[in-house]
């Protein structure tokens, strides 16, 4: 089957297209009144929280809405064609091979009993009629253009086989075989950690312009799409808010919910003393709540009652800028270029005594090499070795790492879930490192407490809000009767800025924000001295994120905490942490205070991940530093120093070290130490990575 | 008197119920070929068209199923309602539809109040959202009230151990030859071969089984449950040895097992007694642990709650396994609350125990899944014990599956009763129970097919109840 | 892997012998000896006459001593009287020249499977010709029931919620909802009675056991078949509709792969990974099957003797019973754990 003819207007064209999803009863509207278009070669970015219909769109698309999904309005035409009144055949010969598309979850979107080959194969052998030698060819070239190694083994192989990065750029490979004309990525790199993310997003954007192929790209980050796209779309609860190109819509930005977006989320230059994050007041609409008039409406703060709430709000150009649309009716009338109004300024809070110092620690895990068959040779796993540090009173200490660095091992160890190999956790100068969780005693447990990533999972689902805290009060000790444990309780939800009226509540009738916030203050119920908060924002839609950030933050100012932040996310690290922590493997690798580490001389990890994290503004510079293959597994480190298989630095060391011993800690400044074998004048010789242009 | 017929006054429905089912088939089938044939409608209906009518053929032979079975429904409350109003003179039908009245009765006040309050009543109430759980429950709850009822004696023709001369082996509908004062007229479904009625015997059969069956499989649970956790939860040795105790039960074929243990001369060495004591006491150490995971630390609220509810609990299994003239006999006479003869207790402990791996093996394995939750991990970092863990976190975030499950097992036990009453097991020899009924009839099924049938189509009905009600609850659950 | 089968071989030897001791104890209960000593003897004899019948019989030993004897880890009884000698290694009574000769050990590791006290004959030969029958009938029964049981569960699973979907899922609901003792009397009513007519069939199956034919064997087949079947296709549909919303059949859907391509290439092997460990874990209940459809039917195979044997406390016939069950389960479990392995490539260890 051939491409079709040749067209010179735009590949893709979604005129007003609305979507619904029919249950028994509702019909739901999942998007509204959309359009967008995407011209040959270009790629456009389709940015929104969860939940807002961009992915909706993309299925729309490929016309695959499911048994109960329907396209209730407007058209989507492809090459000029309305994708709507194709017959299945048509459709079948156009998915794959005109359109393509790559998903989430690469290892979920790789059928497991098939070798990857056959996968890949099947593409040009449906739509070009191939022989089965002329697609293997074929596959083999792509999947060398995907930069995999060994590309015949690769073919060979089951997806299990191959790590997440790997599975992600066979997924790509699989989309470009028929070379489409427009390849939809829907949020292609949230599975992965962020300096694999780094790579595909390289990839992705090299192929594109090598192939000619145009891109609609799907993410929640708008840092990607900035480093990814020509134009945009911001949506927001299905309706598209603002379009145009990135370079207007990042800094003449035309709609609030645009303008709120960009300042709660934390930006070089941002802090949480002097220029505090602006937090969106309010919570995402669900689709049967969406308000009259404006969905944004209730959240904003240029909301005029009586206007804003009234009829459908329609999309409306900007004048003097190219295609640049947005739908406020106020947007002439606003001061775009206005100040933030600036939250309260905090004074920056002094570290008080040491009440946390770990020593030497090192976890060591025994497992069985094969686990399904069980017995065999064991291997050691060294989860965390050496980790030297001592934590403050009132200080924010930031443990940053990709996966299997050993940041949740730490966290399970100080929590008295595992016990440690050796070395020494000093907790006021207690030694708890070999005290299990039921040994602790009632003070030290309250003490320590933690808050956890997915707030779906971090409340029981099947208890309400209110019994949740008193059941942590009871177990703490607190009070003498089930009244004061009550009202402590209601406290509580006051300190963490919920109404009283959620003490009633089941965990599911409360949004993703709300819920960490009850687990935030069953973690203090008990006046925990030190908290570890795993990733606790991650997981949360970026309007949410700052809320949650800024309370945890208000409340740490308030009861004079120690909170251990663990995060991948090294924007959010800079801008609330005090001092923080890189770990690579199990290993320490760097470790000062946040301006020491966010500037030369970095570790070389440091330097990658600094360089990796996408930035969502266009007037920051950056070094390009993309590191080449995946972390490699903790089971089988590599020898010597952690970092070595990839690290671009390697050359710069002589006699071979960094493959054969592991470096030592070295202090630069003080306070200041890293892990590496470079020389001191190679040290300086490093480059800021992030450079921001003065606006 | 003269023998009734089948139906009565109300034949001329006769014609209109073939015509009724005859058209439900054709239509079905005709549905199943074009929904094969035709493509799958991928048509998008701009918005304000959905109440047009139906063009397709698909669309069409689909309103045709509809209405074909609303007929056919139709038809049949016709024949019950006019069977209420008429009895006898609508023949077998309309008698037995009058013998019912109090279950139709029950299950409409059940239903109007389920259906009226269904909003506050959680996974019931949401069971009356799916058509299937309806029909289901509808079934299930039709055999309880029946069997509740004719254990007050009051659905019951006949007494289902008397045997009236002249009426062995006779057909649906004959009279009784020599009808003394209030006697009601005839056997409505006929004589077995002790010339006893079957109809009444049916209906007695449903006590048997609702009187067992879910007690039985409530006590295989709490055994499940309270093993099934700790396996679940520490693995390692423990789960190692549980899982190797269950799967040994589990490879025992049920059958030989059943022969084995459901024999006079096991009940006389005092074995079930024994396995009595130890599967009984399960809901005691569940509950136990139960609450005083809750108050752990309370110690005064502790105390109170364990005595409120263990001291009852503690009696009733002393009542239960204690009995005179047997192995364990402790007790004095005056405290032995209830005594169960041996032959009922060891079809009881025997069912339990061969349900109770199965409920062990699904609650261990939802246990696996749940541990590894967020919300786990927090209970375990506020210095939670393992058992308030287990019983407060991790069991009522496993109940959507095992409620489902729970249902389909009173089914399996159901047919594991009938199984034992097939080979003449435990159960008294006259037990008017239906499998003991299937034996007895299939050994003439070749000549009179009314004693075998009845019993069989009810423990169908009732089996196919349960499973229709546990697909329904499963698919409910999985809207959430 | 061969690590893997000889850990699962040894738990299944621990878990046969584990099971046979308690059939072995069950059987040897005081009550169970009483009446077996009054079957072979006589129903009025005295307590003495039973004791007395029991210890020349070896029935009085130790019940840990009589299992290893049965088992062939303790040398067999003997017992010399005035007549000779008499043991569990000898049959009958012989002169003590003759039984020097015999075998000291002849348990089930010596091939001795033992003596039938119901059949008056060499259990293993029973056994043997039952398990025959037996092998036969369910040989019939896999071969109708697997295949449309997975035609009916992939059918149903292809498309969640259609029309085909509902009426097979009834169907399916329908026969597992119906024990063979309630489907086996509906059969035999319908097909075979005189009152409804149709004859088609014959009510019994005992010539079957001489001549098959479809007249005669087909009812005890179906009646076995069908409440398996149901059980098998739903776990099937389960499986297919699982699969059928997982992403990668979304990918090949988008791929452009067909319909029928995506079921077959894409889905197939995937979905039925799951109702392969249902199948092989079957086979207990199908052993429950066949006892009843054997009684039923008249059909005099495994579950007969299983039936007989139990009646009569025939207590070496009822270990040789229990041991070959338990072997059939254990066997199609470690099948169903291999097969497992080889179907799902994930899990497989390179």
């Amino acid at each position: 089957m051939s491409k079709m003819a040749e067209y010179d207007g735009p590949i893709l064209e979604i005129d007003k297209l609305s979507i619904s999803f029919f249950t028994r009863r509702h019909e739901i509207p999942a998007v509204m009144d959309f359009s967008v278009s995407v011209q040959p070669g270009e790629a456009v970015g389709l940015v929104g929280e969860s939940g807002c219909g961009k992915s909706t769109v993309a299925l729309g698309v490929m016309q695959d809405l499911g048994n109960n999904g329907r396209i209730v309005g407007g058209n989507i035409r492809f090459k000029g064609r309305d994708l709507a009144e194709m017959s299945a055949d048509e459709l079948r010969d156009i998915r794959g091979n005109e359109i393509a598309m790559i998903y989430q979850e690469p290892m979920a979107s790789l059928n497991p009993a098939m070798k990857i080959g056959r996968q890949l194969i099947e593409v040009p052998m449906i739509h070009e009629g191939l022989g089965e030698k002329d697609a293997y060819d074929r596959a083999l070239e792509v999947v060398t253009d995907v930069r995999l190694p060994d590309p015949e083994r690769m073919l060979q192989a089951y997806p299990h086989q191959l790590s997440g990065g790997q599975q992600q750029r066979i997924v790509i490979a699989m989309a470009l075989m028929s070379k489409p004309a427009l390849l939809i990525l829907d949020e292609p790199t949230t599975a992965l950690d962020v300096t694999v993310e780094a790579a595909v997003v390289e990839l992705v954007r090299d192929l594109g312009k090598k192939y000619g192929t145009s891109m609609l790209f799907i993410s929640h980050n708008l840092g990607l799409i900035l480093e990814t796209c020509d134009r945009l779309c911001v949506m927001y609860s299905g309706e598209a808010v603002e379009r145009g190109s990135i370079a207007e819509v990042f800094d003449d930005m035309q709609h609030p919910y645009t303008q709120a977006l960009f300042r709660s989320i934390p930006l070089p230059g941002a802090d949480k003393n002097a220029h505090p994050l602006v937090a969106i007041p309010g919570n995402f609409p669900l689709p049967h709540e969406r308000p009259q008039g404006c969905n944004f409406g209730p959240r904003c703060d240029y909301f005029e009652p009586g206007r804003c709430d009234q009829g459908e709000i329609e999309m409306s150009p900007v004048a003097g800028n190219d295609r640049h649309a947005t739908r406020c009716l106020k947007h002439l009338e606003i001061d775009w270029a206005a100040p933030i109004a600036l939250a309260e300024q905090k004074e920056k809070t002094q570290p008080g005594k040491v009440v946390l110092q770990i020593d030497n620690l090192k976890k060591y895990y025994e497992v069985a090499a094969n686990a399904l068959f069980g017995g065999g040779t064991k291997r050691v796993v060294k989860a965390n070795e050496t980790l030297s540090f001592t934590a403050r009173e009132s200080e924010t200490l930031a443990i940053v790492g990709e996966s299997g660095c050993g940041k949740s091992t730490f966290a399970k160890v100080l929590m008295g879930l595992e016990t440690a190999t050796e070395g020494e956790i000093l907790l006021d100068g207690n030694n708890i490192e070999q005290t299990a969780i039921e040994d602790r005693d009632t003070r030290t447990i309250s003490d320590v407490q933690m808050v956890f990533q997915n707030p779906f999972d971090t409340l029981n689902p099947s208890m309400t809000v209110g019994r949740q805290i008193i059941r942590a009060l009871e177990v703490f000790d607190f009070g003498s009767s089930d009244q004061d444990r009550k009202q402590r309780m209601l406290e509580l939800l006051d300190l963490v800025k919920l109404p009283r009226a959620f003490a009633n509540r089941m965990p599911r009738q409360l949004s993703g924000g709300q819920k960490q916030r009850v687990g935030i203050a069953r973690a203090f119920s008990g006046g925990a001295r030190i908290v570890v908060a795993d990733e606790p924002v991650s997981a949360l839609d970026v309007s949410v994120q700052a809320a949650v950030t800024d309370l945890l933050m208000e409340i740490q100012r308030k009861e004079k905490t120690t909170l251990l932040f663990i995060s991948h996310d090294l924007s959010i690290v800079r801008y609330l942490s005090d001092r923080v922590m890189v770990m690579y493997l199990g290993h320490v690798v760097e470790l000062g205070d946040t301006d020491q580490v966010f500037s030369p001389p970095y570790h070389p990890y440091t330097e990658a991940l600094l360089s990796a994290v996408p930035i969502a503004d266009t007037s920051v510079e950056k070094q390009h530093i993309v590191l080449e293959g995946d972390i490699p597994s903790a089971m089988d480190p590599p020898s010597g120093c952690p970092f070595q298989t990839r690290c671009r630095w390697k050359t710069e060391v002589p006699g071979g070290l960094c493959e054969t011993i592991v470096p030592p800690t070295r202090q630069l400044q003080a306070g200041h130490q890293i892990k590496c074998h470079l020389s001191d004048e190679m040290l300086a010789r490093m480059s800021p990575v992030i450079k921001v242009a003065a606006k | 008197m003269d023998p009734l017929s089948w139906t009565g006054q109300i034949a001329f429905l006769n014609p209109v119920l073939a015509l009724g089912l005859g058209l439900l088939g054709l239509s079905v089938l005709a549905w199943i070929v074009l929904s094969c044939l035709l493509p799958e409608n991928r048509a998008i209906t701009p918005s304000g068209a959905g109440l047009s009518l139906p063009t397709g053929p698909r669309e069409l032979t689909g309103l045709a199923v509809r209405l074909t079975f609303l007929l056919t429904a139709a038809v049949i409350a016709a024949y019950l309602i006019l069977g209420l109003v008429l009895g006898t003179g609508a023949g077998i039908i309309g008698a037995i539809a009058q013998r019912l009245l109090p279950v139709w009765i029950a299950l409409v006040l059940l239903f109007a109040l389920s259906v009226r309050f269904k909003q506050r009543m959680g996974m019931y109430g949401k069971l009356f959202d799916s058509p299937i759980g309806m029909i289901g429950f509808g079934l299930v709850m039709f055999w309880v009230f029946t069997g509740i009822f004719g254990a007050f004696d009051l659905i019951i023709t006949h007494d289902p151990l008397a045997q009236l001369s002249g009426l062995k082996n006779k057909v649906p509908g004959t009279p009784l030859p020599s009808p003394e004062e209030g006697d009601f007229q005839w056997y409505l479904l006929g004589g077995d071969n002790l010339a006893r009625d079957v109809f009444s015997r049916m209906v007695k059969g449903a006590w048997e089984v609702v009187k067992i069956a879910p007690l039985a499989t409530i006590f295989a649970f709490m055994a499940g449950i309270t093993l099934g956790l700790p396996a679940g939860y520490f693995g390692g040795r423990i789960d190692t040895f549980l899982s190797f105790l269950a799967n040994l039960i589990l490879a025992f074929p049920v059958i030989l097992l059943f022969y084995l243990l459901v024999t006079p001369e096991i009940v006389q060495t005092g074995l079930p007694q024994y396995m009595a004591a130890v599967l009984f006491a399960f809901p005691l150490i569940f509950f136990a642990v139960w609450i005083n995971a809750r108050f752990r630390t309370q110690p005064h609220q502790n105390r109170l709650w364990l005595s409120v509810v263990l001291i009852p609990l503690v009696w009733g299994y002393f009542s239960v396994i204690n009995q005179t003239e047997s192995k364990i006999n402790f007790l004095p006479q005056s405290l032995d609350l209830f005594n169960i003869t041996g032959g009922i207790l060891v079809v009881f402990v025997s069912v339990v125990f061969v349900n109770s791996p199965t409920v062990f093996r699904i609650v261990r394995g939802l246990t696996m899944d749940i541990k590894t939750r967020d919300y786990v991990a927090a209970a375990q970092t506020r210095g939670e014990r393992p058992w308030y863990i287990m019983l407060w976190e991790v069991l009522p975030n496993a109940r959507g599956p095992l409620i489902v499950d729970f249902c389909l097992r009173i089914g399996y036990t159901t047919i594991l009763l009938g199984t034992l009453g097939f080979f003449g097991l435990g159960l008294p020899p006259e037990s008017p129970d239906w499998g003991s009924t299937i034996n007895e009839g299939r050994k003439l099924l070749a000549i009179y097919l009314h004693p075998a049938l009845p019993p069989a189509f009810a423990l169908l009905s009732l089996v196919l109840g349960l499973n229709l009600l546990a697909d329904g609850l499963r698919e409910e659950s999985m809207k959430d | 892997m061969g690590l893997f089968i000889l850990r699962r071989s040894g738990v299944m030897i621990l878990t046969a012998l584990c099971l046979t001791f308690i059939v072995f104890v069950l059987t040897n209960l005081e009550p169970n000896l009483e009446k077996l000593a009054k079957t072979q003897g006589n129903f009025r004899m005295s307590d003495e006459a039973v004791n007395s019948w029991l210890n020349n019989n070896g029935y009085g030993q130790p019940t840990v001593v009589k299992y290893g004897q049965w088992l062939g880890a303790l040398p067999g009884w003997t017992r010399t009287t005035e007549e000779g000698v008499t043991g569990r290694c000898i049959t009958g009574t012989q002169p003590e020249s003759e039984a020097d000769q015999a075998a000291r050990f002849c348990g089930i590791l010596q091939g001795g499977w033992g003596y039938s006290t119901r059949f008056k004959d060499d259990v293993a030969s029973i056994i043997s010709v039952r398990l025959g029958n037996t092998g036969y009938l369910m040989l019939w029964v896999l071969v109708i029931m697997v295949p449309s049981a997975l035609i009916i569960g992939v059918l149903a699973g292809m498309r969640e919620g259609s029309v085909t979907d509902r009426s097979l899922s009834t169907v399916s609901i329908l026969t597992t909802a119906t024990p063979e003792y309630v489907s086996g009397v509906i059969l035999i009513a319908i097909f075979t009675s005189s009152t409804v007519g149709l004859k088609w069939f014959k009510g019994t199956a005992t010539s079957a056991m001489e001549n098959p034919t479809f007249e005669n064997f087909f009812l005890p087949v179906l009646t076995i078949a069908l409440y398996g079947m149901g059980y098998i296709a739903r776990m099937t549909r389960a499986s297919m509709t699982e699969v059928m919303t997982a992403q990668y059949i979304r990918t090949a859907r988008l791929k452009g792969v067909s319909f029928h391509n995506i079921i077959l290439k894409h889905a197939l092997r995937n979905a039925l990974i799951a109702p392969f460990t249902v199948i092989m874990l079957q086979f207990p209940w199908l052993l429950n099957g066949v006892v009843i459809v054997e009684t039923l039917f008249n059909y005099k195979g495994f579950g007969w003797i299983l039936v007989e044997a139990a009646g009569n406390n025939d207590i070496e016939l009822l270990l040789a019973i229990s041991v070959v069950s338990v072997v059939v389960v254990l066997v199609t479990q470690l099948i169903s754990d291999i097969g497992y392995v080889y179907l799902n490539p994930r899990i497989r260890i390179s």
